[in-house]
């Protein structure tokens, strides 16, 4: 097992406020590893630190090293375009552009100049096909995204990101907003992507956690507190604050 | 405390309390309808007689001299359109550009000095834009070769400048409208800050800025006293050819605002002038239309994770 992201003494700022502190883990290639933690604790923060979407935030500070493939993204001759392309994102409400189901996949493809005409529509399939999502939807490609219920909209956005080829996806707690059997699809669709894609997600639900990642972070008030493979975080934590959180004593 | 403990109103007297607040609402939104359907009857009565007594092809023809019984509109409707268009050309690409500007690419401190500025632009009264107009800006026309400063140009100038704080401002108020979540969508895509822009938050945000365009013409097609002073008041036909903007023209507007004290109530000039009102009021009425026409095409108002 490869590890695909290296970080080592990470913090992270808002500007005087230091939301990660030391942050040391390795991302294993093709595995899905999940972070949990309370709100507030940082775990999104340091998701949106991997592919620098906090840079959009004014006031923000990055220290240390985030390795991908070897290389530090916070290097400043790293850009940011091509680094967001190789480290897709999906968010935590589902947020389609307002346009058609083709035109949210092909968006990504579109602008990045990886395909146009049949080869564009093969592209578009193949990436609804990948989200579990093209049997639903085939037959009404041009309707508004709007119109497919919050689950839909949530794998048309897995669709999308998957759709430009990425070799990372990001997933910052993207079954919040979903009902339970909306959720069971989604971590299905997980489990098939792992086979392609290293996989990061955020999670405030603990069963997911445990169900659905190779390898659990536990954050603790921008810490880490403990990183290990999921059986072990769930089966014999090292960690007394993470037996206390898992099992429901303090969170 | 607890404040379930407090006494609830009464159930029926909580009823009669919305009834009265949903009365009101009701009586206030009607009125609105019943007042705009009353100027326009008004018009139509004190204006119906232009259009009855003159024949259409005279009313239409292209020679207005009142004094001599002569009410042709062409001239005037050529003045308004001239200017309008002229006036929306410069208007609309530099409002829209600005909103961009101050919506997605300014930073913030900049963006909160600029917006109550522009927004204060839009508060200035027109006669005194005209008469800066007339001061300042029609020498400058004068200068670049026209014969006289007092153009249509010089008003489409004058009233793209005082239809741009409308523009801007509801605009950017329509980009700012469009959630951030959309822009991360795309920016995590790998998408540059342009394509940002262009391909996810300005389609988002096209009813609102189909709504600011409009609101700009709309003040574009109404306005009266800058233009008064600065397109020179002739209602002359110009002659065709892109040598048009650069002639003094008079618009329907101004030739209300200029010849209204003088006629005797009653009178065919008379109606005639309101005739003019009423097709100002018609073009309006078209205007906001199209507009409604447009927005309605973008589909119903969408929210970030949920369904229409």
């Amino acid at each position: 097992m490869q590890n695909k992201i290296e970080v080592s003494d990470f913090n992270f700022f808002y500007g005087e406020f230091q939301a990660l502190i030391d942050l040391n883990l390795s991302i294993r290639e093709k595995q899905i590893t999940a972070l949990i933690g309370p709100s507030g604790c940082g775990k999104s923060t340091f998701l949106r630190c991997l592919n620098r979407m906090n840079d959009t935030i004014d006031g923000t500070r990055a220290e240390g090293r985030v390795l991908l493939d070897g290389k530090n993204v916070y290097d400043p001759d790293v850009d940011v375009v091509e680094l967001r392309q190789r480290i897709g994102m999906v968010f935590q409400r589902p947020n389609p552009f307002p346009q058609s189901i083709y035109e949210n996949v092909a968006y990504g493809p579109r602008i990045l100049s990886l395909a146009k005409g049949a080869k564009l529509d093969q592209l578009v399939q193949k990436s609804l096909e990948d989200a579990v999502l093209w049997n639903e939807v085939r037959h009404r490609l041009k309707d508004s995204a709007m119109s497919l219920n919050p689950g839909q909209q949530q794998r048309l956005c897995i669709a999308r990101a998957i759709a430009v080829a990425p070799e990372v996806i990001l997933m910052d707690e993207p079954c919040s907003a979903l009902d339970p059997v909306a959720t069971l699809k989604v971590e299905e669709l997980m489990r098939e992507l792992a086979q392609d894609y290293t996989i990061v997600i955020v999670t405030h639900n603990m069963q997911q956690a445990a169900r659905a990642s190779d390898w659990t972070g536990f954050f603790w008030l921008g810490r880490l507190v403990e990183f290990a493979e999921t059986a072990n975080i769930f089966g014999s934590p090292k960690e007394e604050l993470t037996e206390a959180y898992i099992t429901g004593r303090r969170g | 405390m607890d404040t379930a403990q407090a006494p609830p109103e009464s159930l029926p007297n909580r009823r009669i309390g919305e009834r009265i607040i949903e009365g009101i609402i009701l009586v206030a939104g009607i009125s609105t309808i019943i007042i705009v359907a009353l100027i326009f009857l008004f018009l139509l009565k004190e204006g119906i007689n232009a259009f009855l007594d003159i024949p259409l092809r005279e009313l239409f023809g292209d020679r207005w001299y009142p004094i001599d019984g002569i009410y042709g509109l062409m001239p005037l409707l050529v003045g308004t359109t001239l200017v309008t268009i002229g006036a929306v050309i410069i208007a609309v690409p530099l409002g829209l550009v600005a909103a961009i500007y101050l919506g997605e690419l300014a930073p913030q401190w900049l963006r909160e000095i600029l917006k109550p500025l522009i927004e204060i632009l839009a508060g200035i009264p027109s006669i005194v834009l005209g008469f800066l107009g007339w001061v300042a800006l029609a020498p400058l026309i004068q200068n670049a070769g026209a014969d006289t400063g007092l153009t249509a140009f010089t008003g489409s100038l004058l009233l793209a400048y005082m239809s741009l704080p409308t523009i801007i401002s509801i605009s950017e108020d329509a980009l700012y409208a469009v959630p951030k979540e959309y822009r991360d969508g795309s920016l995590a895509l790998g998408a540059t800050q342009w394509q940002t822009t262009w391909r996810v938050v300005l389609p988002a945000a096209r009813s609102g800025l189909v709504i600011a365009v409009m609101l700009g013409i709309g003040r574009v097609i109404g306005e009266t006293m800058g233009v008064l002073l600065v397109t020179g008041n002739a209602a002359n036909m110009p002659p065709l050819g892109p040598g048009m903007l650069f002639n003094p023209v008079r618009t329907m507007t101004a030739t209300i605002a200029a010849e209204m004290g003088e006629v005797a109530q009653g009178s065919l000039h008379y109606s005639v002038l309101f005739g003019i009102g009423l097709i100002l009021f018609l073009i309006t009425f078209v205007v906001n239309w199209l507009a409604a026409r447009l927005v309605g095409v973008s589909g119903a108002r969408t929210k970030v994770g949920g369904q229409v």
